[in-house]
């Protein structure tokens, strides 16, 4: 039992967070939230580093590290609330890696692997999705409907950019893509699994950073002249957003550990982190504003910015109901409750 | 990151397992009370001893096996596992031991450590008083110089939440022994023999029923110099050690117990049709995610700690998330189960209302909350009058 990171980890961690607070500081990302754009040059960065190949293999021009490795840079993107398509990218990436055939990876994985080509995963319902994060800018764009999905040009179907609560990252509805480009006929559910841990360590990463800045917030803020961090309701409300953002990081890790490590495990392993952090994204960014007070609702606080893709993210691929409900059905497997029918 | 245990851990846990499935505790008695069941527990410790196996966690030099801490977790989830009792001593084996270990003399490591290990002499914690609760170091029980005898102690105060004193040979008692020093300096750690006229124990009665707990009435009892434990005036800090250690290991065995509650309510579930039904579903759902959160935390907290030689903040946080989600448990118990957690006597109306004493018990999640607060976020300390 060892939940530490490797020196190799720890390297990738130390990095991403140093870069990010250069490159990626509130100020600049603000910039590019309202002017809903992304943020090329940091994007070019990224790739140029290797970051959207990190847990591609290598014969497909990626760096061949783990899911580990990925869920730590999604982790520090999420923090960074980062206006660059990296998660949609890696999302799209993951389910060509595991569902895609032969001949699928070798046509998507390098361009997605060197950033050059960008990717967006939506779930559809009869070939239309709406508010597909990442699919305005996309070069390629997977959509899951049940147990399947399809892999598809943007041309290949209607792509209406819509604006989401959440600008910083584009969004659109992709339409008429029930035939639309081919399907992936490998393992869905193991690219799905995969993507919602990676969709989990960004939320994780989401919440780590509305907890600093609250508690930043409430050791300076003074009222009754004290600093309102010292009354009770207000750090017991820290407290609680600590223990939330805990177990949202510890059932991550171990989804990402599984996805490589124990695949038998990924699939309870991944729902429980994507019901775990999505609740915990919610309901840690929302204490966020609260704790901000009239401050925290107002544009130019940085806070809400956490507050929308915490909510983008916790409904992507399945809010934490859903995840529960699969949750559920495993349990029931395993009462033997299907035994008789 | 590795989540799994080494060969020597699975060695470990697999020769504790093999032994555990060979060596059964008798039935636990059905009658004969609270001393029936206290001679069961003591029975089993015995054996636990004789095999080896009663503190793997002590150092061989005191009779243990030096186990790591995570040995230590696995002892602790296989004996939550196999739903055997925990031994009659489990306050001298988790807490008298180790703080001994730490701040004992030589004399004293000698003179007490075997008996524990043997459980021929049970130990008890004598901290809490009615007045001083979350605020340990407000406690009033006095220790003044005997006037008889110069090299001794009389002793007088009360204390509350004694569980095991009747069965107690020596109880770790903190007193104030300076009334002049500041509130955390006066205090002095001793431990007192319980069997003297000056020591009444009466049970106190909890809403379960049963008396788990004592009130201590101590009335001049009389303490030798030396059983002081770690210097006059030094209470404070050698009960902080003694703190430290609650729980560290029998939260193992807690966890998985949550576990064993939570698939025994989700057969009952299944049986009844229940999980067919989308509200019970999300919510047993959740708990297991609860459950399994708290088993992934705890390890962490302790590989952490092992690692890099300091616990993250998982510690309390575990404790207020295994009593929060324990109480959240028993109660869809109830609405699962049905009359049968609403009927005098059955263990599933036991496990309802024992859970009100999670949130309490070892720290009450206020103060745990406060804890976290301060000491993991930095948050500003609350004012409270000194």
């Amino acid at each position: 039992m060892d939940f530490g990171f490797t020196d190799d980890q720890r390297e990738i961690q130390r990095t991403a967070r140093d870069l990010l607070a250069e490159r990626a500081a509130p100020e600049r990302v603000r910039e590019h939230a309202e002017a809903a754009s992304m943020d090329g040059e940091l994007w070019r960065e990224l790739s140029e580093l290797g970051w959207p190949g990190i847990a591609l293999p290598e014969d497909h021009g990626g760096q061949g590290l783990g899911r580990i490795e990925l869920s730590i840079l999604c982790e520090e993107l999420g923090r960074a609330l980062a206006p660059v398509p990296f998660l949609p990218s890696v999302l799209a990436a993951t389910l060509i890696e595991h569902a895609g055939s032969p001949e699928q990876r070798d046509r998507w994985l390098p361009g997605l692997a060197s950033g050059e080509t960008k990717g967006a995963l939506g779930t559809a319902l009869d070939g239309s999705a709406e508010l597909v994060i990442g699919a305005g800018d996309a070069d390629v764009i997977v959509l899951v409907e049940d147990d399947g999905a399809r892999v598809l040009s943007p041309e290949q179907a209607e792509v209406t950019p819509v604006a989401s609560i959440d600008p910083t990252r584009s969004s659109a509805r992709v339409s008429g893509a029930e035939d639309a480009g081919e399907p992936l006929a490998g393992d869905v559910s193991a690219g799905v699994d995969r993507a919602l841990v990676a969709v989990s360590s960004e939320l994780v990463g989401v919440c780590d950073r509305a907890l600093e800045m609250t508690v930043a917030y409430v050791k300076e803020r003074k009222q009754f002249g004290v600093p309102v961090g010292s009354f009770q309701a207000v750090s017991h409300r820290c407290a609680q957003m600590l223990l939330e953002t805990e177990k949202a990081r510890s059932t991550a890790a171990n989804a990402a550990w599984a996805a490589d490590a124990d695949p038998g495990a990924l699939a309870e392993a991944a729902a429980m982190a994507k019901a775990a952090a999505s609740d915990a994204g919610r309901a840690v960014t929302a204490s966020a504003i609260q704790a901000h007070g009239g401050i925290g609702f107002t544009w130019e606080a940085d806070v809400h910015w956490l507050f929308k893709r915490a909510h983008m993210d916790a409904a992507l691929l399945g809010g934490p109901k859903h995840h529960r409900a699969r949750l559920a059905a495993i349990l029931a497997d395993r009462a033997g409750a299907h035994a008789v029918g | 990151m590795d989540l799994t245990f080494t060969p020597q851990q699975t060695a470990f846990r697999d020769e504790l397992r093999g032994w555990l499935a060979d060596n059964p505790p008798d039935p636990e008695p059905s009658d004969g009370g609270d001393d029936a069941q206290f001679a069961w527990r003591r029975d089993w410790q015995r054996r636990l001893y004789d095999a080896g196996w009663a503190a793997p966690s002590w150092p061989a030099e005191y009779g243990g096996r030096g186990a790591t801490p995570t040995e230590s977790a696995i002892y602790f989830e296989e004996i939550g596992r196999a739903r055997v009792p925990f031994s009659a001593n489990t306050l001298g084996l988790l807490l008298g031991g180790p703080t001994l270990m730490v701040w004992g003399t030589p004399e004293q490591k000698e003179r007490y450590l075997p008996p524990i290990l043997s459980a021929e002499e049970i130990w008890c914690q004598g901290f809490s008083e009615p007045d001083a609760g979350s605020d340990l170091a407000s406690l009033k029980t006095r220790a003044v110089r005997d006037p008889a005898h110069p090299d001794g102690w009389v002793v007088t105060g009360q204390k509350v939440w004694t569980s095991g004193a009747q069965y107690s040979k020596w109880c770790m008692l903190v007193a104030r022994t300076d009334a002049e020093a500041a509130k955390h300096k006066g205090l002095t750690y001793f431990l007192m023999d319980m069997e003297q006229d000056g020591v009444q124990v009466r049970p106190l009665r909890q809403i379960t029923g049963e008396a788990e707990f004592n009130e201590l009435f101590i009335e001049e009892a009389r303490i030798p110099d030396a059983n002081v434990v770690g210097g006059v005036g030094n209470g404070w800090t050698v009960a902080l050690t003694t703190l430290m250690n609650e729980r560290a290991g029998l939260g193992f065995a807690l966890q998985i117990r949550l576990r064993q509650l939570l698939d025994d309510v989700i057969s009952r579930a299944a049986e009844r049709g229940l999980l067919e039904d989308p509200l019970y579903a999300d919510a047993l759902a959740e708990l297991h995610v609860r459950c399994e959160s708290l088993r992934l935390m705890a390890w962490k907290g302790l590989t952490d700690a092992e690692r890099y030689g300091q616990p993250g903040p998982e510690g309390s946080l575990v404790k207020w998330l295994w009593s929060d989600t324990n109480q959240r448990l028993t109660e869809l118990a109830v609405d699962i189960i049905g009359p049968d957690a609403l009927t005098a006597g059955t263990s599933w109306s036991y496990e309802f209302l024992r859970a009100r004493g999670n949130t309490i018990e070892g720290g009450t999640t206020e103060v745990l909350k406060n804890i976290v607060a301060e000491r993991v976020l930095g948050l500003p300390r609350l004012k409270v009058a000194a």
